[in-house]
């Protein structure tokens, strides 16, 4: 306890104060952080034990938590049976190009629903945010038909092309609210220097919003790497799987082999895993600033 | 730049509103018509679009391959009285999202409040109730799949320690579904910030009046948290309904709808019907349905809360 409250204030000046209530109050609080904690860890730390255990550590009853033995060929065999580095590669492809398309065509929209004057511009702003009500699904039909009739299923264009038509309606609004915040003495300052709207954009509000640019990457990242409908909807064929197509087809042919499965699924789950560590403010930042408060 | 030519602000600006734009209003109103472009494009194929062709998609019968013929209200006809299976799916997801949307609110809410209590190591704590929402959702279907496993599983397992015969889980028509709930509401990363960054926002000198008053614990929570947390929990609530009555992933990786569609939710069936039986006029009336749900929902939920809601800007 004199360990933990070297670092907790609240938990020190009641120590100091001999405030039994408060104590108490505060060992629940890191109990209760600790006990929820540790069941919501529960799946990824299976999957990470799971992950090194041999076939028949994997399914013995009562389940081990920790591998006696550590064996790497569960992350090797996998590659052998599907061309999983492919899947990679073709996730990787999709990703990016679908990130540049939403970076490239929801900045001007953004910055012209937040700072340039034009008549009908709360109205369309309105609909922007209405598309957000619309599930996916609801327009999925019409809008297969039509890559159908385009000839572009099997192919990763239903799957980047309509990221460069700002159909991200909450990518428009996390980047608007952004700009709002910027100074608009800066849009004075650029004009007085006669510097024109697509001026203030590219050489002011581009280069202070790199920290909005950051969390729109990371969500669209975490949420087309994850994608799953899309891809099973469009792609079917092994040289265009992406890796949770391909997670789904290893599932149906090794379903009992648990420790296989869970090293695959941590290959799937590492790249979003490993951005979160990195990027964390990223991810908190970007809910903050949709401020619910509005 | 095209603005090259645009002259400096003069120094004394005449008030120009009533006479119509200036050169400099009507190039920046031009300008932003170019700007919002690739919406307005996107917006009318990929929204509006859409939406008129799934419409009309939903009189037709169509597979495609064949001419599309015109059979008038006969989907939706079929649909809403004489297909028990849509029935179910929309009684499996309206289940599904009455158990997750309240259940994850309510989790979120406590963990933001544990998190808020000026604890030591905020950053670890929320990674790791943060984590589980960033992770490939077949991924974490696979992993709950061995928690339910019925003989090898660690719920059984743990259930058995304690001289329970666990049940089948996702293999039982009365388990399925609440597994899959079960799975879901680990999903509660994002909503936990949003509560969190308004718990922050919560002015500190609310509750020290309120002390002064004499408010207890629990009056100060309901007196002063829950309404100014009611934007959040509109926001939170609004959009976990939305994404509830979604959901695909969790049931078609786990149990695929079964066991006797116990977990055919909505989108599950109107893959179904529109990607494996290739139905696309009947997919589209199940579109329209689903949509035509979370649209009265949505509508109802922001009429019915409007004076429940507490917008702090509205005070000032």
């Amino acid at each position: 306890m004199a360990e933990l409250a070297q670092f907790d204030l609240v938990l020190a000046k009641a120590l100091r104060r001999r405030d039994v209530p408060t104590i108490i109050v505060r060992l629940l609080i890191y109990l209760a952080l600790i006990i929820g904690g540790g069941i919501f860890m529960l799946p990824a730390l299976w999957m990470l034990t799971t992950a090194f255990k041999t076939y028949a550590e994997a399914q013995v009853f009562p389940p081990v938590w920790l591998p006696t033995t550590i064996q790497l060929s569960n992350f090797t065999k996998p590659f052998q049976d599907l061309p999983f580095q492919k899947f990679y590669l073709n996730t990787i492809t999709i990703t990016v190009i679908a990130i540049i398309g939403v970076l490239v065509s929801c900045t001007p929209v953004a910055f012209a629903f937040a700072r340039l004057a034009f008549r009908g511009r709360n109205a369309l702003f309105a609909l922007v945010l209405a598309t957000m009500m619309i599930p996916d699904q609801a327009t999925l039909v019409p809008v297969y038909v039509f890559f159908a009739k385009l000839g572009w299923t099997n192919t990763f264009l239903p799957l980047t092309v309509p990221s460069f038509f700002a159909v991200d309606a909450f990518t428009i609004f996390l980047l608007r609210q952004f700009f709002m915040t910027i100074p608009r003495d800066l849009d004075d300052a650029c004009k007085i220097d006669g510097g024109g709207p697509i001026v203030l954009l590219l050489q002011v509000i581009i280069p202070l919003s790199t920290p909005v640019f950051g969390v729109v990457t990371i969500l669209q990242f975490v949420g087309r790497w994850n994608d799953f409908f899309g891809p099973l909807i469009y792609l079917n064929t092994l040289e265009n799987y992406t890796v949770s197509l391909g997670l789904r087809l290893f599932q149906t042919r090794y379903i009992v082999e648990t420790n296989t499965m869970m090293a695959m699924s941590l290959l799937a789950a590492l790249p979003t895993i490993m951005l979160f560590f990195l990027a964390q403010r990223y991810f908190i930042r970007g809910v903050v600033l949709t401020g619910v408060n509005r | 730049m095209a603005n090259a030519i645009e002259k400096p602000k003069p120094a004394v600006q005449q008030p120009t509103r009533r006479t119509g734009l200036s050169r400099m209003q009507a190039r920046e109103e031009l300008t932003a018509y170019i700007l919002i472009m690739p919406w307005v494009l996107g917006f009318l194929i990929f929204t509006v679009g859409a939406l008129v062709f799934s419409f009309g998609l939903s009189f037709f019968k169509t597979d495609l391959l064949s001419a599309a013929k015109f059979v008038g209200l006969n989907n939706y006809q079929q649909l809403l009285f004489e297909d028990k299976l849509f029935w179910q799916a929309v009684k499996v997801t309206t289940l599904y999202t009455l158990g997750v949307v309240p259940l994850q609110i309510l989790l979120s809410l406590s963990v933001a409040i544990l998190l808020n209590q000026r604890i030591f190591g905020i950053g670890f704590w929320r990674t790791i109730f943060y984590l589980p929402s960033v992770v490939s959702g077949v991924a974490v279907a696979l992993v709950w799949m061995w928690f339910f496993q019925p003989d090898v599983g660690l719920f059984n397992a743990l259930l058995a320690m304690v001289g329970i015969q666990g049940p089948r889980w996702l293999f039982s028509e009365e388990w399925a579904l609440p597994s899959i709930m079960l799975m879901s509401i680990w999903n509660i990363g994002p909503s936990m910030i949003i509560f969190l960054a308004g718990l922050q926002g919560t002015p500190a000198d609310l509750y020290e009046a309120a002390q002064i008053d004499g408010a207890s614990t629990w009056q100060q929570f309901t007196s002063i948290t829950l309404p100014m947390l009611s934007p959040q929990i509109l926001f939170n609530t609004v959009l976990g309904v939305i994404g509830s009555y979604q959901v695909f992933t969790a049931s078609f990786v786990t149990t695929e709808g079964g066991p006797n569609n116990a977990t055919m939710t909505l989108v599950l069936y109107l893959y179904r019907e529109g990607f494996l039986t290739a139905r696309f006029g009947y997919a589209s009336a199940i579109a329209w349905v689903l949509f035509a749900i979370i649209m009265v929902f949505t509508l109802f939920t922001f009429r019915s809360t409007r004076d429940a809601v507490f917008y702090e800007a509205q005070t000032r």
